[in-house]
């Protein structure tokens, strides 16, 4: 159940929306790279023993 | 026991954070969504502060990953220029986008709990500034890696920056100590129990700070992982171009 956050309620959601919105942008923004670079890099990887 | 060095091969590294890195995103998860929720949910109100000392659990330990978080680009960039471990230096890189962030998120709670508390979103007080000075440092820091294409070269020049950027980490965290002006209070933790917090927010804020310790961690370790294997993907291409 939501507490009673009185006349500071929109101070303290708003902290806490702008922080959890933030590190989802991190953790998304991590996880979206690192996928990336390692199917770039298999990528490489498999063209180059296709070479050799 | 297998030495801490052996973890600077880079396929040692990315073996053992292979096994380790889901167990720590899961307790970070659970210790995050535990201690926010015990935060915002069962604390009563403070009786000066009401209901913005919530602000609290999110305030304190992204403030305290914000300096610990340069200070540990600070030994890796160490180990780096000392014995040239590459993970060190990449690890260093990896760490300072979660710490800008870290730094981000104390400055903008800060501010919005300062706005009722303070009448002020901003002030030039000492901790504040040199939180700011911080925020610019990991910017620096950051720009720094991306604007050197070698990248043993970029390490060498950004492990110096750090060196340099950790004087102001440490004055972020002791401002209040050095200069005994300004808006901010003292530390809200302490080994001296008189400087704490009371003790129906301290047990929730402890599981707080763990839980963003193993954040930053987890994303530390995560991001390593890739700056890992884009080095490498940058040395295979290059010798694809020489061939």
């Amino acid at each position: 159940m939501m507490p009673d956050l009185g006349k500071y309620a929109g101070a303290v959601l708003s902290a806490y929306a702008v922080s959890l919105a933030i590190i989802a942008v991190l953790v998304l923004w991590s996880l979206w790279r690192a996928r990336r670079v390692k199917a770039a890099l298999e990528k490489v990887e498999a063209r180059r023993h296709g070479q050799g | 026991m297998a030495s801490i060095w052996e973890y600077a091969n880079p396929r040692k590294f990315m073996s053992t954070t292979d096994v380790i890195l889901p167990w720590i995103a899961t307790l970070s998860g659970i210790a995050l969504v535990a201690g926010l929720a015990w935060g915002f949910f069962l604390t009563p109100d403070d009786y000066r502060q009401g209901s913005t000392v919530k602000i609290i659990y999110l305030h304190v330990p992204s403030a305290l990953m914000a300096i610990n978080g340069w200070l540990m680009m600070l030994v890796a960039s160490l180990i780096w220029l000392v014995r040239r471990h590459h993970v060190s230096a990449l690890a260093a890189r990896a760490a300072a986008p979660v710490g800008a962030v870290m730094t981000v998120i104390a400055l903008v709670t800060g501010a919005i709990w300062g706005q009722p508390m303070w009448g002020t979103w901003w002030a030039w007080d000492p901790r504040l500034t040199s939180f700011l000075i911080l925020f610019l440092f990991y910017l620096g820091y950051i720009a720094l890696w991306a604007a050197i294409e070698n990248d043993d070269t970029a390490a060498d020049l950004t492990s110096v920056l750090c060196l340099v950027g950790s004087v102001f980490a440490l004055l972020s965290r002791y401002a209040v100590n050095f200069w005994n002006q300004g808006l901010h209070q003292g530390a809200s933790l302490s080994l001296d129990k008189e400087e704490n917090v009371a003790d129906v927010f301290y047990v929730p804020l402890l599981v707080c700070i763990a839980g963003f310790v193993l954040l930053f961690l987890a994303l530390v370790l995560l991001r390593t992982r890739t700056e890992i294997r884009a080095r490498r993907m940058r040395a295979l291409m290059a010798r694809e171009r020489m061939a």
